[in-house]
């Protein structure tokens, strides 16, 4: 299979791939990794009239320690942030969530930028960025704005980057010291998660003092789970905290019905994973 | 047409593609590469896996233009003056293929995973290989084999870290 013909540019800075999204070209997608768009434009879903491909622009790679934040260039794949200390110390369920993603050889291509960007609700990496409450900046023809990953993701493969905008960094508040864990949940090896859950906690003098919770694939967006949040900060370590929190996975939640599984085969799941993944991110 | 340089198996090309040409067919059509082979056209099965600048990818899902300026290493680089590839010597050795055609693929992907773990498990071995698929589901020699090159090049070479045989 071979895609539809298009331009092609690759420009070498930010500013010029913005330019570049403000030509007259009929449909433009922008390509980062290219693990997503290249097999949409294989199957001929889309057939854009120019690709603005910014794998050539430096300023979108890195991983950068400002502090409290750690800084993660759009552009950086999902196997440097697998291989990376800053983020297995300060963003670890980050770092478990992408070693989930696909396989070795499409680790080595996607990045972060795109994942979040392309905004599929199976994909791996929004509920963890959603769950370290990380700010998203985004850069256009009259600058930059920061964009809180809440206000992010606006519906199914939607975002709130606009056609003449990227992604250009993200920027994750420190986790250092926190647990966490991501439980994915899938019939084969190498398969999109039917749901997965991903939880960052810390426990302080023998109470978890804080808790965040990413749902996967449990609604067209990624959601947090508030309820198991809120039923988890102030009670011990405990398999019953664990289980009690697990029981309220579901609230809130509008999972999808597909030949994976139906929406109450999903709620389910994610009691039964929460459990899993509190106990987990308890012990590391 | 956009003019692309990439240095492949060792040997410098400068080739004009047009932009949407995948990277397997660039390999296999323009170069005459046809070790590296298209296997489902979906990004699942790996059987197109080559080296781009020594690390794994699917062939099937980089465009050629992504490519240029890079050094990419297919099945084809691997054998120098006729003298198999360790990881060659090892799938001919533990017989890892029934019909061959995920075997470029393997061998690469194979390459690959020692390089990031010289010394991996079994278990460790089945999931760096999770992005390959084997239809005559031969894996359990694929396995040995490449258990079998990570002890022999532990035995020949400590401390070393085997790569493409071109780079």
């Amino acid at each position: 299979m071979i895609p539809a013909a298009f331009d092609y540019t690759a420009p070498e800075s930010v500013a010029d791939a913005i330019t570049a999204l403000g030509s007259d070209s009929e449909e433009i997608k922008v390509l980062a990794g290219g693990q997503s768009l290249i097999p949409v434009l294989r199957l001929r879903l889309a057939a854009p009239t120019l690709l603005v491909d910014i794998g050539r622009i430096r300023e979108l790679g890195g991983i950068t320690d400002e502090g409290n934040t750690l800084v993660i260039g759009a552009m950086t794949t999902h196997a440097e942030m697998a291989d990376s200390e800053l983020v297995k110390e300060h963003a670890s369920l980050l770092a478990k969530a992408v070693e989930t993603v696909a396989d070795p050889q499409v680790r080595h291509r996607g990045t972060l930028g795109g994942a979040l960007v392309h905004a599929d609700p199976a994909g791996d990496l929004l509920a963890p960025i959603l769950a370290l409450d990380a700010e998203l900046v985004v850069a256009g023809a009259d600058g930059e704005r920061t964009v809180a990953a809440a206000d992010f993701f606006e519906d199914m493969f939607t975002t709130t980057v606009g056609e003449n905008e990227i992604l250009t960094r993200i920027r994750i508040p420190k986790h250092t010291g926190w647990g966490s864990h991501y439980e994915k949940f899938t019939r084969v090896a190498q398969q999109w998660s039917i749901i997965a859950v991903g939880v960052t906690l810390k426990v302080d003098g023998g109470v978890i003092s804080q808790a965040k919770v990413g749902l996967t694939n449990m609604s067209s967006t990624p959601i947090r789970a508030s309820a198991v949040e809120q039923a988890l900060v102030g009670q011990a370590p405990t398999a019953d905290t664990a289980s009690r929190a697990a029981a309220v996975a579901a609230e809130g939640t509008n999972p999808p019905t597909d030949t994976n599984g139906d929406a109450n085969y999903r709620r389910h799941l994610a009691k039964v994973l929460t459990g899993r993944a509190v106990q987990a991110a308890v012990s590391g | 047409m956009t003019r692309i340089k990439i240095l492949v198996d060792g040997v410098d090309y400068s080739d004009d593609v047009e932009p949407r040409t995948l990277l397997v067919h660039y390999l296999r059509e323009q170069l005459g590469k046809t070790g590296t082979v298209v296997g489902c056209d979906t990004s699942n099965c790996g059987a197109c896996t080559v080296l781009l600048d020594n690390s794994s990818v699917k062939s099937c899902t980089v465009l050629a233009v992504q490519a240029n300026g890079h050094e990419v290493t297919t099945i084809e680089g691997l054998a120098i003056d006729g003298e198999l590839h360790p990881m060659q010597q090892a799938f001919h050795e533990n017989h890892a293929l029934q019909c061959g055609f995920c075997t470029p693929g393997m061998v690469m992907q194979s390459i690959d995973l020692l390089h990031d773990n010289p010394s991996p498990t079994e278990q460790e071995v089945r999931e760096g290989l999770e992005g390959n698929l084997c239809r005559c589901t031969g894996y359990q020699n694929i396995v040995k084999a490449v258990l079998a090159a990570a002890a022999a090049h532990r035995e020949s070479a400590p401390g070393a870290v085997p790569s493409g045989g071109s780079t």
